[in-house]
């Protein structure tokens, strides 16, 4: 019971301290800002443990983190392993595969506006459909493989980039096009120097978004079939003979990848759109 | 090589132009019956309030809509063949630069396209910025700027590939009167300069007064023109003069023209 | 009929691809058959033994809406344990597989978006909730929750909890942060214009969430719900694997195991029918409640 009243009020010191941080002159300053939600993170791992100690949960239903730590370091070679087949071979492929074709399509019926009225409609449907379910099929075609996986992440990935991206073209203003005519410049002068460049802020927030579900595909396609490797595959096998701790390992390391690469994908953005307002940090 | 065909002919002429658009709520005749010279070297501008046509012309003398009637040429040519010889530069109200390029990049953006060579790209953006007052500031971006300086920078972007014509649409509209005065003054010196054939739409009575050669006044439904005015006022003008009882005067004749157009009814 | 006519020509576009792929997909193992039975095919022979495999690689778009119809109005209507020959729904079509799937779906957004609704509204007014449980919010959109799923399942099936309830948990969790994000979002929307007029009146906090914040929010909302209640119904889906007890993600997984291709496809678009009709549905409410507050477009 110590546990679970340590934990308790380590929260409550946590909560005071936060408050006291949040409404203080120092809530601007970039460190405290990352220290506050920090702190939260860390309160939670604490009330997580005690309550797990405390009230004596069984890990068969909630490890400890304590626990969980353990096991990530205990099984390192097994979790590089499922997460290269999963992320680099399935969800990296088939993200580069899918954005690319979702781009270059967009730019491909980017001069029939019948086209796009047809398509957008139409990718805006299939993008809120249950993609996933497509994966049994993908399998059945591409096999068990990695390939499968890929193939789930291409159709996840498309049409939201697709969308994002048409918008994107469509965003550089009248007058600026007018001020392109006047040069009397080509079609593919005004889109490579002008409608490309304005087109990345929405073709970034597409691609922001892919990642996730390229993560998601990945993953959860695996469910579906897969060989004796993956995270997808792990977690439900590892679900299946009740060992959890496993089960939330893997399921921190596609945490970090999850966050590691929409932090790649969101450093690349800034770099290249540096000049728009929103990554300026509006005056 | 620039085209000005022969001396004395205008540059720009249009006879009995029109203008109408098809819209939902039936034809808007945008421009009715203009007929106009403007010669090599005026500073013409062009004043009324909204729907009297006057962007309306200046983008079919640069081909950016067509007319439905009548005749326009620009340097003897069509307006598209015109624009295709890169006769002139554009200015909008909004500067428009690119924000992922800086001043420079931007100034050399319309020679890029005009497949200008690097060296030449290079000195013709120098000189420009010179002559709008820019220089030190090729490295900056945009937002860097204020709205005055990158309007300058815009202009700047029009008389880089040596265009013998420019054609601005209320580029100082938004910006603040003191600025505009500090602006107007400088066009005028960049006119003197270099030579080119100005056309100049704006909202502003004592702007157009101060800045040109020649004043036409529009009126809206349908828009036509409702008078051409010859400045007496001489080329060279310090900015008091528009204290002066010929600018007031002159003033008065654009306001009475844009009465009788009904250009203050509403 | 203008914006009608490029959809439908996109969409009869997919249909002939959809064919022509039929064809050439399901070919190989035609042409193996005839090889084995030492038979000349014809083209023709090719096209319509292709368009009407038993087990196809590619099922024909009439092949599967054959089979939509078969496992949904026949099964109820004929079918030995369909409604009108038993009085319950039979455990071989799709109306009751996707009526087990649909409740999940429905239960867990109405929660998620309940509470996502409530944290917004916290972390708008309390400025500690804001520093230390938006980051995680948003951070938690870049991470697969979706591979959570399967141990939500197994965990609460050991304490007891089995049925519609765990996978309810699991598309409220989905449909929670597009919510929470979105809410914020809107709550924080007005401009700061508007929010000072409202100090000049002396409005509190609670007035100036009812007649501001919330109407201008309403847009957030319908976007950021169209975006959950997809997540939820994946949720579901998602939930139906571990524990097959029914529901159209045991059915994509049956049909995978036992290469039943004409199962996994019906269920794959009774899924996309159920995700279009909920999309749809949240849609229509968007549209009439943005009408009624003059936000129509």
């Amino acid at each position: 019971m110590i546990w679970l009243w340590g934990a308790i009020l380590f929260w409550l010191a946590a909560w005071a301290l936060n408050a006291r941080l949040a409404a203080g002159p120092a809530a601007r300053h970039p460190a405290v800002r990352l220290a506050i939600p920090a702190l939260f993170g860390v309160t939670l791992l604490v009330l997580w443990e005690g309550i797990v100690r405390g009230l004596q949960v069984s890990p068969v239903i909630l490890p400890a983190p304590t626990e969980i730590g353990a096991t990530i370091a205990a099984s390192l070679p097994i979790l590089w392993g499922d997460f290269v087949q999963t992320i680099v071979k399935g969800a990296l492929s088939g993200y580069v595969i899918g954005c690319s074709a979702a781009v270059a399509t967009a730019i491909a019926i980017d001069r029939s506006p019948f086209l796009q009225r047809g398509l957008l409609p139409v990718g805006n449907f299939i993008a809120a459909l249950p993609i996933v379910g497509t994966a049994p099929i993908l399998v059945m075609w591409f096999g068990f493989d990695w390939q499968s996986k890929a193939a789930v992440v291409v159709v996840m990935v498309f049409f939201p980039v697709l969308v994002n991206t048409v918008a994107g073209l469509a965003a550089s203003e009248r007058m600026q096009r007018d001020l392109m005519a006047t040069w009397s410049a080509s079609y593919w002068q005004t889109l490579w120097k002008l409608r490309l460049p304005a087109a990345m802020p929405f073709i970034f927030n597409g691609l922001k978004i892919a990642t996730t579900l390229a993560l998601i595909g990945a993953i959860v396609a695996e469910f579906f079939g897969s060989p004796t490797r993956g995270m997808g595959f792990r977690i439900s096998t590892a679900v299946g003979q009740l060992a959890l701790p496993l089960v939330w390992a893997e399921i921190a390391v596609a945490a970090l990848a999850g966050s590691a690469f929409y932090g790649l994908v969101a450093a690349i953005e800034r770099g290249m759109t540096f000049w728009h307002p929103s990554q300026r940090g509006r005056p | 090589m620039r085209d000005t065909g022969a001396p004395g002919e205008p540059v720009i002429e249009a006879k009995d132009l029109g203008l109408t658009f098809d819209t939902n709520d039936g034809p808007v005749h945008a421009l009715t019956g203009v007929t106009l010279r403007i010669e090599k070297g005026d500073f013409v501008s062009f004043i009324g309030p909204s729907g009297c046509g006057k962007t309306t012309f200046l983008r079919c003398v640069a081909a950016l809509e067509h007319p439905t009637s009548g005749t326009l040429t620009v340097n003897g040519m069509s307006p598209d063949a015109a624009r295709q010889r890169r006769a002139y530069g554009y200015v909008f109200q909004a500067a428009g630069l690119y924000p992922w390029r800086t001043i420079a990049g931007n100034v050399k953006l319309p020679l890029e396209i005009m497949g200008f060579s690097r060296a030449e790209q290079e000195e013709r953006v120098r000189n420009v910025l010179e002559l709008v007052d820019l220089d030190g500031f090729g490295k900056k971006y945009p937002w860097q700027l204020s709205g005055g300086m990158q309007q300058r920078a815009s202009i700047a972007r029009a008389l880089a590939f040596d265009a013998d014509i420019l054609l601005m649409d209320e580029p100082f509209g938004a910006l603040d009167e003191i600025v505009r005065d500090r602006l107007n003054e400088e066009l005028l010196k960049l006119w003197a300069r270099t030579g080119k054939t100005i056309g100049f739409v704006t909202h502003s009575i004592p702007e157009a007064v101060y800045l040109s050669t020649k004043i036409v006044v529009m009126s809206p439904r349908p828009g036509r023109i409702t008078d051409v005015i010859d400045s007496p006022l001489p080329r060279a003008r310090p900015l008091d003069i528009r204290d002066s009882a010929e600018f007031i005067a002159v003033a008065h004749r654009v306001r009475e023209g844009l009465r009788a157009g009904h250009g203050y009814d509403e | 009929m203008n914006r009608l006519l490029p959809i439908l020509t996109v969409v009869a576009a997919i249909v002939a691809i959809w064919y022509v792929a039929t064809i050439w997909m399901n070919a190989q193992w035609t042409r193996d058959q005839a090889e084995r039975a030492g038979v000349e095919l014809s083209f023709r022979d090719i096209v319509t033994d292709t368009l009407a495999q038993d087990r196809p690689v590619l099922p024909a778009p009439h092949q599967v809406v054959a089979e939509l119809w078969q496992l949904t109005w026949v099964e109820e209507t004929t079918g030995r344990r369909g409604i009108v020959k038993s009085g319950t729904l039979s455990n071989r079509s799709l109306v009751h597989h996707g009526w087990l799937t649909l409740s999940a779906t429905a239960l867990g957004f109405a929660i998620g978006t309940g509470l996502g609704f409530l944290l917004a509204v916290g972390i708008v007014h309390n400025r500690a909730m804001d520093l230390s449980v938006m980051p995680w919010a948003i951070a938690s959109q870049t991470i697969p929750i979706l591979a959570i799923a399967p141990m939500i399942i197994v965990v609460l099936a050991s304490v007891g909890l089995t049925g519609i309830v765990p996978k309810a948990v699991i598309s409220a969790y989905l449909s929670f942060f597009p919510v929470v994000v979105g809410m914020v979002k809107g709550l924080r929307s007005p401009e700061v214009a508007q929010l000072d007029l409202l100090r000049t009146y002396s409005a509190s906090a609670a007035q100036a969430f009812w007649k501001l914040r919330l109407p201008a929010s309403l847009p957030y909302l319908f976007a950021s719900m169209k975006v959950g209640i997809a997540a939820a119904l994946v949720g579901a889906i998602v939930g139906e694997l571990p524990v097959q007890q029914g529901g159209l993600g045991a059915r994509l997984l049956a049909g995978s195991y036992y290469g039943q291709t004409a199962q996994i496809w019906a269920a794959l678009f009774t899924a996309a029918i159920l995700a279009a009709l909920l999309v749809g549905s949240v849609g229509a409410v968007e549209r009439a409640v943005l009408r009624r507050q003059g936000m129509a477009r």
